[in-house]
C-alpha cells in the first residue's frame, strides 16, 4: 500500500497530506479546481504531495480519502471508484451544506450515503471525528503512552484493517467499529465527535453503556 | 528580512460578549456595548495599540455594528487604533463598508482599520438575504470590489453578486488617501493566497490547537505575494485569553467561562462539551492565553515568534466573564504583559 489520493485541498485535506507524506506514502491531492490552483499551497503546506486532478488522484492511488464538503461530493463520478478503497472523512455540516434532508436521507449515516453513491467502491469511515488541528498536533509513534486514537467504521474487516494500518503509520491508534452503519456514532452531535483522546476513552465515548 | 526594525503591535479584541454583573446577572446588550466602550477608553490610557470589535449576529454577542461602537470610542480616546475584527464582507455591501469606515477614519483622525473576513459564523447570510452556497464567491467578488474602492477614485466594476458600478465615486475620501485594511483568515489556504494576491496584510484567527502550525501560513502568504508581485506585510494573530494575578486563579476562573462559551457554540455544531483536560491542554500547548501576566507574556512571545507575527490581539472577556475580571485582564495586559512581551522579543532580536 503506497499511494494515497486525497480529494479536497482545504484544512483537513492538506493536514492529512502532510501526515501521509511524513509517514512515507506517495500522496496525490486534488482540489475543486485545476491542480495549478493548489500548487503553491501544496508546496508550502504539504511539500512532497503531488497536485493532480480528482480523476488522476483516484486512478493513481490505493486508498482515496474524501476530504471535501459533503455538499460538493455529488460532483464526483462514481464510475471512477470501481474497486477502490475509500476513506470517508467527511461530515454533514449544516452551515455549509444546508438542511440535512436536502443533502442526505434521514435514515442513513453519511458514510452509508457515500457508499450508496459510490456502489462499486469499498467505503470505510475514519478521520472524521478529530479536528484537523488535533490531527496536526497529536501524531505519535506506536506504543507512546497516551497516544490518541481514531475510530474506523466499515463492513469489511480486511478493509478496516488496511485503513487501521494507514492510520497507525500516520501516528494514531485505532479502534474498529464492525459496520459502516455504526459510523453514525462518530457523527456531529454524538459524544465521540470532536474527541481527541486515547483508544480506551474513545471506546467509552462511543459505547458509554458498555 | 531584518528583524531589527520590527514594529510590534498589541491589541484587545471583543465581540461584545454579555458580561456578568456584581449581582450575578448578565448585562443587557446595551450595557455590554457601553462596557466595551469604557474598556476601550481604559485600554487607550494603558497604551494598548488596537481595540478590535468583531461583527456577530447571535444572542451571546452584543456587537453587530462594530463601527458604531468604534465611533463612540473614537470620541473618548486619542491614540488607540479602531479596528473591526472582523467585518463580514460576504454579507455586506463593499461600498457601504468603505463609507462607514472612511467616516470612522474621519471622526477618529485617521485611526480606523477594517479587517475583512468571511466570518466563522453564518447567521448574517439568511439575515441579509444571502445564500450560504455562495459563501466563497461572495467574498471573492466583494474583496475584488473593495480593493478597487480603496484606490479612492471613480470605480467601474462588474460582477455577479452585486449590481455593477459605472464611474461611481464614493465618499468621504480619507485624509491619508488609504483606508487601513486587513484580511482576517481562520485557516483556509485559499484565503491566505487571496490576501497576498491583493497585497492586504494578514490577520490570523487562531482559536484552537498549537499556533506553530500557522507559521506555514505566513510562508504561504509571502510566497504567494512574491508570485503575485505584491507586498507581503507583517502578519497579525488573534487568540482568546484571561489574565489574573496567579496561574491557578486564572485557570479556576476562566475554565467554566470558556467552557460555557465553547459548549454553546459547540452545541450548534455538534461538538462534544469541552473537558477540563482539553482546556488545560489548550492553556499549556494550544491557543488559550490564560494565566498570570508572566505566564501569558511568555506564551504570547513564544507564539509570535512561532508564527512570525508582529501583532498580537488578545480576545478578552470570552464568555460571561465578571466585569471586574475583564477589567483586571485589560489592566494586567496593558501594564505588565505587553511591556514584558516587548522585552522578551527585543532580547531575542538582540541575540
Amino acid at each position: 500500500m503506497q499511494s494515497i489520493g486525497i480529494l479536497g485541498a482545504g484544512k483537513l485535506g492538506m493536514t492529512l497530506a502532510q501526515l501521509a507524506i511524513k509517514a512515507g506514502y506517495r500522496v496525490f491531492i486534488a482540489g475543486s479546481a485545476s491542480p495549478e490552483r493548489i500548487r503553491l499551497t501544496t508546496e508550502v503546506l504539504a511539500p512532497g504531495a503531488i497536485p493532480v486532478t480528482s480523476q488522476q488522484a483516484i486512478e493513481r492511488s490505493d486508498i482515496i480519502i474524501l476530504a471535501l464538503p459533503l455538499g460538493k461530493f455529488h460532483a464526483l463520478n462514481p464510475s471512477l471508484f470501481t474497486g477502490k478503497l475509500v476513506i470517508d472523512a467527511m461530515n454533514y455540516w449544516w452551515e455549509v451544506d444546508g438542511p440535512r434532508h436536502t443533502v442526505l436521507p434521514d435514515d442513513q449515516s453519511t458514510s452509508e450515503f457515500v457508499q450508496s453513491h459510490l456502489p462499486e467502491s469499498r467505503v470505510v469511515k475514519a478521520l472524521s471525528h478529530t479536528s484537523y488541528h488535533d490531527l496536526h498536533d497529536s501524531p505519535q509513534p506506536p506504543g507512546t503512552p497516551g497516544r490518541k486514537a481514531i475510530a474506523v467504521a466499515g463492513d469489511n474487516p480486511s478493509d478496516t484493517t488496511i485503513v487501521a494500518e494507514f492510520i497507525d503509520r500516520i501516528g494514531f491508534d485505532t479502534i474498529l467499529l464492525g459496520s459502516l452503519a455504526a459510523g453514525r456514532r462518530l457523527e456531529p452531535t454524538h459524544s465521540a465527535f470532536g474527541a481527541n483522546t486515547t483508544a480506551d476513552e474513545l471506546r467509552m465515548l462511543i459505547n458509554p453503556e458498555a | 528580512m531584518s528583524k531589527k526594525s520590527t514594529i510590534y503591535q498589541f491589541g484587545l479584541d471583543s465581540f461584545g460578549d454579555l458580561a456578568t454583573k456584581e449581582d450575578g446577572s448578565l448585562t443587557t446588550y446595551a450595557e455590554a456595548i457601553r462596557l466595551v466602550t469604557d474598556e476601550a477608553v481604559l485600554a487607550d490610557k494603558l497604551g494598548v495599540d488596537v481595540i478590535a470589535l468583531g461583527e456577530h449576529h447571535r444572542d451571546d454577542f452584543a456587537i453587530s455594528s462594530p463601527e458604531m461602537v468604534l465611533a463612540a470610542i473614537a470620541s473618548k480616546t486619542k491614540h488607540i487604533k479602531l479596528a473591526s475584527g472582523v467585518t463580514v464582507l460576504s454579507s455586506d455591501d463593499p461600498v457601504r463598508v468603505f463609507e462607514r469606515f472612511s467616516t470612522l477614519d474621519a471622526v477618529s483622525n485617521g485611526r480606523a482599520q477594517v479587517i475583512l473576513g468571511r466570518g466563522s459564523f453564518t447567521e448574517s447570510f439568511p439575515l441579509f438575504g444571502y445564500d450560504l452556497r455562495d459563501y466563497n464567491e461572495l467574498f471573492e467578488e466583494k474583496v475584488n470590489l473593495f480593493a478597487e474602492l480603496l484606490k479612492e477614485k471613480p470605480v467601474t466594476w462588474q460582477g455577479k453578486m452585486r449590481p455593477s458600478l459605472h464611474e461611481a465615486d464614493v465618499f468621504p475620501k480619507t485624509e491619508s488617501g488609504t483606508l487601513d485594511t486587513m484580511i482576517g483568515v481562520g485557516g483556509s489556504p485559499e484565503s491566505v493566497i487571496r490576501a497576498a494576491a491583493y497585497g492586504f496584510p494578514l490577520m490570523l484567527a487562531i482559536i484552537g490547537g498549537s499556533p506553530d502550525r500557522f507559521r506555514a501560513y505566513g510562508q504561504l502568504y509571502r510566497r504567494a505575494a512574491e508570485e503575485a508581485g505584491t507586498t507581503a506585510h507583517p502578519i497579525g494573530m488573534h487568540s482568546p485569553g484571561f489574565i489574573a494575578d496567579t496561574d491557578e486563579e486564572a485557570i479556576e476562573l476562566a475554565f467554566p467561562l470558556f467552557k460555557e462559551q465553547m459548549d454553546r457554540v459547540g452545541a450548534s455544531r455538534g461538538w462534544t462539551p469541552m473537558t477540563r483536560q482539553h482546556f488545560i491542554s489548550e492553556v499549556q500547548h494550544g491557543s488559550m492565553y490564560v494565566g498570570s501576566p508572566e505566564t501569558v507574556a511568555k506564551k504570547i512571545a513564544r507564539a509570535m515568534r512561532a508564527v512570525d507575527a508582529s501583532r498580537f490581539d488578545l480576545v478578552y472577556g470570552f464568555g460571561p466573564v465578571r466585569i471586574k475580571d475583564r477589567q483586571r485582564t485589560i489592566e494586567l495586559y496593558g501594564r505588565e504583559v505587553i511591556p514584558r512581551v516587548r522585552k522578551i522579543l527585543a532580547e531575542k532580536e538582540g541575540n
